[in-house]
């Protein structure tokens, strides 16, 4: 992301990009920054921090640990999950961990081909990162409260694990902004928590590369969350009582990198790595240095806050030591037994690392589209019901319901609500405080199928997902913050990647879209990771992930209960369709359950989804809206039949009412992905003024709600789809219930 | 004055900020003590008026759960607990903390109080932790504090060790005649469930809760401080809301007994 990039489209244009993070991502946080004087810290610290309530702020991090997963799914998923606990409990001057998302992607757990060598099964990585994940948040008592499950065989030879994770903290502490924090010479160095082994040495370096059969197991860190839970509890005490001035994670790099950075600050630093404490003997300096065993953190304690540091620490069961001390030499200086084993300077270890030169080509793909007879010949009842059996769209309850999402009792809209607790939520709302109103939307989008034919559309539509989502269950547009996370594979031409210039050339393609969807929408982003080698192995059976770029977003709500949950409401409500239907297939789950990609991605249309979102808010704050739910995989149909099953009611509606493009077919109207829809329902007693809210976006009055729990979708005269709730439910519940 | 109520805390307890909040919310003054202040004697239990011990994974629940934190309480703090049943101090165990009150025998409890274990609280028959909504009923005749005037309440259960086994037919004969069984898994409509899901965990007679004899030992495997807010109720984007959550009487109840 640092590289420069001479990229060439598709007309033989070239241009040279300097740094795609300066260029695309920074630049669009600074673009939206002034229309945004909520942002407090952003890409400086472990996460970014935004204002979210008088007086407290919010923080947020989200970061993949893929190749340990696919090594060790239970313990590299729990390393995921509990690292990402620690750059939350690291950020500013600590915040306090309030939620967790995770998404996965894997192959089909119903895989019955070959799986690569010291590879696992997609379902028992499915398993196993469940469990690591679960156990990492249940046990550190942070409720998980979003996230999702994708399907793709491309991940067969490197699952994706994305582990968020959002904190609290007061505005101020002991009169200084949290989000600032600073160290002075002769601050002590000290690392607190777990035990330095030599589990997760070079983890860093091995997940960066592409998996192979000599992949090292022990380079997966392991965690325990238990251990650091006692840290978290004991960091926060010693936040409130003022007993350090700096605080950060050991994650990749371990030491050498929480020191190297925290070493910034005073200006160097003298390490006496012989001061660590070790979980056996026999670790050579160098190995103590870059270790990544788990559950530490460095702190920078003033030489006057020691003793009461360490006396706290050893009351709450938290080893800590004294490495050391910072100091202003502009070196970075470790000793051995008081004999200096390494000394670097500062701003070589900062700056030092020559700048990669690389090449992108931009050639559009072009993909066979299914013909429109055979399409128009398709039986719509049994696709119907075969679509909410895919694995992308079907009910994740089982897996979900196995994480806490309530612990610390913040929740308002859960992953699950509606009649029967089983209807899925487009996002999570708590209310982190329980003496004030206001709620914080969490909500994340990724469409990777859509990179088959233009990573640009791939890119804007995982925003608009995101963005989409939080506005569904009642985030407001333009108080919204984002964070990226690509997973690409090596973009890189080398003989092993004679297709590199093209997989660069997407990931400048989605670097452009997130600048243009951020800035059009007025969303900064405030946080972003990027992980670039997921590929297995080389040559013709080389296994590449499809570029993915995952998109977190969170915000306030004024008012928590000013929110809204996807499930139909009552009988005699008035069901809309908002945002218009386009001839949009091309990369859809539907013709990925017909075996064909197709030509035609959605496209994103930034500035009629921007109006439509803010008059979307503006109704749901008025009341008027019962039942919002974003329409995405599957199309309409989807979204139709989950409101329908989340309320355990039924719908009889006429689709050409719909807005949408002319001629459009009807698999199109009922399973394209055009972006920028909802399904939405209305008590007929504020249809008027709903009605009126919504002027001047694209939105129709497609039907109403009933009593009798059947699907009834027609076209003009045409019956379309005709089904019940119950056979939905079935269909929809059943592929992932193990 | 409120009443002071302790809530312990440490070693991977971690529903203690919420139990704090619900009990000031019922009108208490609820005070946050980790394990260690209060067996080093930096603070006394002596000087509250109800102990809590809430949910969480203390110490990971390896071993079993709630069983090293059940162990550290009787051989550090056994006096100090004795000498609060006798002075009648209401206790609450939920979910992580019920474990600890069984595993230390203090529920569903000997007469005069020991450390007698005589039932206990396993794994799910599912193999599974699930966090999960389950409607419960009080057993008309308990003599529980903490469930005066409270019938039917919702709540949810997050555990994967919550099966309720009583150790002999005869103990449960007993904490049936008594009212100990004090809290019941029941069908939306209070009807007996036939196991999963309406029962969560498989427990035996589908208890969720037990109290001592008199009333004053509570403990249960639902979490009553998830549900204080109407905006905790999963329906209550349907149902419209309530003017408070269901959990809240327990709170109030305690709080109102000692004032």
């Amino acid at each position: 992301f640092a590289a420069d990039i001479e990229y060439t489209d598709e007309a033989g244009r070239t241009e040279t990009i300097r740094s795609l993070y300066k260029t695309y991502v920074k630049a669009a946080t600074n673009a939206v920054r002034p229309s945004a004087p909520w942002l407090k810290s952003v890409f400086t610290d472990n996460a970014g921090i935004i204002e979210f309530a008088p007086g407290w702020d919010v923080a947020m991090k989200a970061e993949t640990h893929n190749s340990p997963s696919a090594l060790d799914p239970f313990g590299g998923a729990m390393t995921g999950i509990v690292g990402v606990n620690r750059d939350i409990l690291g950020c500013g001057m600590g915040c306090k961990p309030i939620f967790n998302t995770d998404v996965f992607c894997f192959a089909s757990p119903y895989h019955d081909g070959p799986v690569p060598e010291k590879l696992h099964h997609p379902k028992r990585l499915l398993k196993e990162v469940h469990r690591g994940v679960k156990d990492g948040g249940n046990e550190s008592g942070i409720p998980t409260v979003n996230g999702s499950i994708v399907f793709d065989e491309r991940y067969l030879g490197k699952p994706l694990v994305f582990c968020g994770t959002g904190g609290l903290i007061p505005s101020e502490l002991h009169g200084k902004p949290s989000w600032q924090k600073s160290i002075e010479p002769g601050d002590r160095i000290v690392m607190a928590g777990g035990r330095i082994g030599k589990d997760g040495i070079h983890g860093a370096t091995f997940s960066s590369i592409a998996l192979t059969e000599a992949s090292p197991v022990s380079a997966v860190q392991i965690g325990d969350p238990i251990t650091q839970k006692k840290m978290l509890d004991f960091l926060l005490e010693a936040r409130d009582l003022g007993l350090f001035r700096f605080v950060t994670d050991n994650g990749a790099g371990g030491l050498s990198s929480s020191l190297g950075e925290m070493a910034r600050e005073s200006g160097g630093c003298a390490l006496h790595l012989d001061r660590a404490p070790l979980k056996y003997a026999g670790l050579d300096p160098w190995e103590i240095l870059v270790s990544e065993a788990q559950e530490r953190m460095s702190f920078a304690v003033p030489p006057e806050n020691w003793e009461a540091f360490r006396d706290l620490a050893a009351r709450r069961d938290v080893e800590v030591s004294n490495l050391g001390e910072f100091t202003a030499t502009g070196n970075f200086e470790c000793f051995y037994d008081g004999k200096p084993v390494c000394r670097m300077d500062m701003e070589f270890l900062h700056e030092g690392n020559p700048k990669l030169h690389l090449k992108g080509r931009w050639a559009p793909p072009k993909h066979l589209d299914p013909p429109a007879a055979s399409l128009a010949a398709r039986d719509l009842n049994a696709d119907a019901l075969a679509l909410l059996g895919t694995l992308n769209i079907c009910s994740k309850e089982t897996w979900v319901r196995q994480y806490d999402h309530e612990v610390q009792g913040q929740s308002v809209v859960k992953p699950f609500m509606g009649a029967r607790n089983d209807g899925p939520s487009d996002a999570a709302v708590i209310k982190p405080l329980q003496d004030r109103k206001e709620g914080l939307v969490v909500s994340h989008g990724l469409s990777p199928r859509y990179s088959d034919v233009d990573a640009y559309h791939m890119a804007a539509a995982s925003v608009d997902e995101a963005v989409r989502n939080a506005v569904a269950a009642g985030g407001e547009p333009g108080k919204l913050a984002a964070l990226d996370n690509f997973c690409w594979p090596d973009p890189v031409e080398s003989p092993e990647t004679p297709d590199g210039q093209y997989k660069m050339a997407q990931l400048v393609r989605a670097n452009k879209a997130l600048y243009d969807i951020c800035t059009a929408y007025g969303l900064p982003l405030i946080s972003g990771k990027d992980s670039m080698k997921n590929d297995y192995g080389k040559g013709a059976g080389k296994i590449s992930v499809p570029p993915t770029l995952m998109v977190t977003v969170i915000g306030p709500i004024p008012d928590a209960t000013k929110s809204a949950t996807i499930d139909f409401k009552a009988a005699g409500d008035v069901v809309y369709v908002l945002g218009s239907t386009k001839e949009e297939l091309g990369g859809s789950e539907y013709f990925g359950m017909l075996g064909a990609i197709g030509n035609s991605v959605p496209v994103t249309d930034f500035a009629a989804n921007l109006a439509l979102y803010r008059k979307v808010f503006g109704a749901i704050q008025k009341g008027l809206i019962r039942s919002a739910h974003d329409c995405s995989d599957g199309g309409l149909w989807v979204s139709l039949a989950e409101s329908a099953i989340g309320g355990r009611l039924g719908l009889e509606a006429d689709l050409s009412l719909a807005a949408q493009d002319g001629g459009l077919s009807d698999v199109a109207l009922l399973f394209g992905e055009s972006q920028g829809r909802f399904v939405v329902s209305v008590s007929p007693n504020d249809a008027a003024a709903f009605e009126a809210a919504l002027q001047g976006s694209a939105f129709a009055r497609i039907g109403i709600v009933t009593e009798a729990p059947a699907l009834k979708l027609r076209r003009g005269d045409k019956t379309l789809i005709e089904t019940t709730v119950d056979a939905a439910f079935a269909a929809w519940r059943k592929p992932l219930d193990f | 004055m409120k009443p002071r109520i302790a809530i312990l805390t440490g070693y991977g307890i971690n529903s203690d900020v919420e139990l704090a909040q619900a009990f000031n919310l019922a009108g208490g003054d609820a005070v946050r003590v980790h394990l260690h202040d209060a067996i080093d004697g930096r603070v006394k239990l002596d000087d509250f008026a109800i102990l809590a011990v809430p949910g969480g994974f203390s110490f990971g629940d390896h071993i079993a759960s709630g069983r090293v934190f059940a162990n550290r309480l009787r051989h550090k703090l056994g006096d100090t607990l004795l000498r609060l049943r006798e002075k009648k101090v209401p206790m609450l165990g939920i979910c992580n903390g019920f474990q600890v009150l069984v595993k230390l025998g203090l529920l569903p409890g000997t007469e005069p109080a020991s450390f007698t274990q005589t039932c206990t609280l396993t794994f799910n028959d599912s193999g599974r932790f699930e966090n999960r909504w389950c409607h419960l009923a009080a057993d008309a005749k308990n003599p529980s504090l903490w469930l005066k005037g409270v019938e039917s309440i919702y709540l949810p259960v997050r555990h994967g060790e919550g099966k309720f086994i009583p150790g002999s037919e005869a103990l449960l004969k007993e904490l049936q005649a008594n009212g100990q069984a004090c809290l019941r898994y029941r069908n939306e409509d209070g009807s007996v469930p036939e196991g999963f899901p309406a029962n969560p965990n498989g427990s035996t007679d589908d208890i969720a809760g037990l109290c001592s004899k008199d009333g004053l030992v509570f403990g249960l495997m639902p979490h009553p401080e998830a549900h204080i807010l109407p905006t905790q109720h999963p329906h209550w984007q349907r149902d419209g809301m309530k003017a408070e959550g269901d959990g809240l009487a327990i709170f109030r109840n305690a709080v109102h007994a000692v004032r």
